[in-house]
């Protein structure tokens, strides 16, 4: 499982980096892995509004369809289009294919580190 | 190859009548030539082209296929000599009534026998299959709390073990979905069933037993929590096969019920059928279901709801498949229905009882007429996924069980063996998965690369789920 330092980490598996005022959002090394290959994603729309907790995403493997639920509230600013012709680079390099930038944060989930959330995931495994 | 890449210009058969009607073109100028591409083949090129594609598939007639919630069950001949029937086949739609009378009795029957088993008032035949029933049903739902102005009931709760077209037609139907966590024992958690129930929920969607294969203890308490806060109950009747002339859903508390004549009533499934999925409600929503309804003691006639949510379909449904699951009830009867799903169960916990020292059963108990497997562990322990083990029981001239869903058991298998298999037909099976498992610990490679006996190998899922092509280019 490959984690960045320097990210932050949700419990539902997504990674958020910080830049100023805009939040980047992903989904983490160990989700991608435990999706298996992901052959379609969802985006919102630039304008949207996104709340903690509430699904923004959702992403498509062979087996099923997954939502990905927002660590933040706030205004979606910019999605990644690429990801949607090419699903397969968030398997391929998790911590670049980023989903969405998110502005005008209003609400922040409680986020784990790298250290943090690696524990977690291990607890969760056992 | 494909048959468009079959057959030479100019080779035809005589398989079609000569025209017998006077043929009228459209004037010149609103015509326009195209290229037809047709085929152009012999009879025996055809025949043969389709015995060929035949024999790349597994149907119930090639083997055991334990699909998980499908209901896979074998489809009696004796339909199909009955929907072959002249009366039933020589007929137009737009016949007068007084002329089809045999048939409206057909579907008259049907309706009154399927109100038995399920404890419905009302029946309508027309929607064509399960998806569009729950369709159907939820538009009953929301036409009823709004004939009594009541426009705040915007939810539907769904468990979050459902099928995955439950959610799916209540945002169809126009609700947003509210998803409740199962509990530890894979039922509905009552504590967030009364926390989710409120005057904003229209209505909540359940099968019975649940998608783990599991009679839900609490049903009568589930039912009543949503009908206090004003909402109705909607009963998926995909898992019918386990209780039909044993439970009724009518008398579970459930308004309103779909049923899928394609798996519980021996209608032919998958591959198109045609499906068909009949909705039975309660009398306080029959006002609002899709016309036709068949009315009438001396001479049938169709008559229009009084508030109809307006048609479903065209005309009356799947008449055929209906026709066929007329047959099999009478078939059966009174004695050979309960009797039907009590071999479905026992079917079913023979296997698991057989299975679960090797495989970890997602929850050990007495199971309906399915059981959901989780391999996960097999999988840390070998690298042998559930997807893996469906291969090679391909290998074996077994069709996979449903995998990888319910989606809160991780690596799942659910295996439904239904009641029409023999004890010879599920030893065979039990063996295969217990040597399949024991392979898996030896042999890993080899279960990654099934299947290898098939006409078509592993597949390319992956690269077909992203980069699908779905049509022929000429």
């Amino acid at each position: 499982m490959e984690l960045r330092e320097g990210l932050l980490y949700s419990k539902s598996h997504e990674w958020v980096k910080e830049e100023g005022d805009i939040a980047v959002i992903g989904l983490t090394d160990y989700a991608q892995s435990e999706l298996g290959d992901l052959v379609f994603v969802n985006l919102p729309e630039e304008g949207d509004e996104i709340s903690v907790g509430e699904a923004f995403s959702d992403v498509e493997s062979v087996k099923a369809v997954s939502d990905v639920y927002a660590p933040v509230s706030g205004t979606v600013c910019e999605i990644n289009e690429e990801l949607m012709d090419a699903p397969e680079k968030i398997n391929e390099e998790p911590y670049e294919a980023w989903f969405v930038k998110v502005k005008d944060i209003t609400e922040k989930e409680e986020l784990l580190s790298a250290e943090e959330y690696k524990a977690f995931v291990e607890s969760e495994q056992e | 190859m494909l048959i468009f890449e079959k057959g030479k210009e100019g080779r035809g058969l005589s398989l079609l009548p000569e025209c017998d009607v006077e043929v009228v073109l459209p004037e010149e100028k609103n015509r326009r030539e195209l290229a037809l591409h047709l085929p152009e083949l012999s009879e025996n090129e055809i025949s043969r082209h389709y015995t060929e594609l035949a024999k790349k598939c597994h149907g119930v007639n090639d083997g055991f296929y334990p699909l998980g919630s499908c209901t896979m069950k074998y489809n009696p001949k004796i339909n199909e000599d009955m929907a072959a029937l002249p009366g039933f086949t020589e007929i137009h739609p737009l016949q007068p009534a007084h002329t089809v009378q045999g048939c409206m009795e057909v579907m008259k029957t049907l309706e009154e026998y399927l109100c038995e088993i399920t404890g419905m008032t009302n029946m309508t035949l027309q929607p064509a299959a399960g998806a569009h029933g729950e369709f159907t049903g939820l538009l009953l739902i929301k036409a009823y709390h709004e004939s009594r102005g009541d426009k705040k009931r915007t939810k539907i709760i769904v468990p979050d073990s459902a099928h995955g077209t439950n959610p799916a037609s209540a945002v169809m139907a126009g609700f947003s979905v509210v998803s409740i966590p199962s509990g530890p024992d894979g039922c509905v958690d009552l504590e967030k069933l009364r926390e989710a129930a409120g005057d904003d929920v229209a209505g909540l969607m359940l099968t019975n037993p649940n998608t783990v294969g599991l009679f839900d203890k609490n049903i009568l308490e589930i039912t009543k929590i949503i009908h206090e806060c004003g909402g109705q109950c909607y009963y998926d009747g995909a898992n019918l096969n386990a209780v039909m002339g044993t439970v009724r859903p009518g008398d579970m508390g459930f308004d309103v019920i779909h049923l899928n004549l394609h798996k519980t009533f021996s209608t032919p499934h998958g591959g198109g059928g045609p499906g068909s999925g009949p909705v039975g409600c309660k009398e306080h929503l029959a006002q609002f279901l899709p016309s036709v309804l068949v009315e009438g003691t001396d001479e049938l006639s169709f008559k229009k709801a009084e508030n109809s949510i307006g048609e479903m379909k065209d005309f009356y449904g799947n008449f055929l498949v209906v026709v066929r699951a007329l047959t099999y009830v009478m078939t059966l009867g009174k004695e050979g229905i309960p009797e039907a799903s009590q071999n479905a169960v026992l079917n079913a916990n023979y296997m698991m009882h057989k299975l679960k020292d090797l495989y970890t059963m997602a929850y050990d108990e007495v199971c309906m007429h399915e059981f959901v497997m989780s391999l996960s562990d097999l999988k840390k322990k070998t690298g042998v996924s559930a997807m893996d083990i469906a291969k090679g029981l391909l290998d074996n001239g077994i069709h996979p069980p449903t995998m990888y869903f319910p989606l809160i058991v991780e690596e799942a298998l659910m295996v439904e063996p239904t009641e029409t298999e023999s004890k010879e037909t599920l030893d065979e099976a039990i063996q295969v998965f217990r040597d399949l498992y024991a392979l898996a610990g030896e042999d890993a490679e080899q279960l990654h690369n099934a299947p290898v006996r098939t006409p078509v190998t592993r597949l390319d899922e992956v690269g077909a789920a992203r980069h699908p092509v779905l049509k022929y280019e000429f």
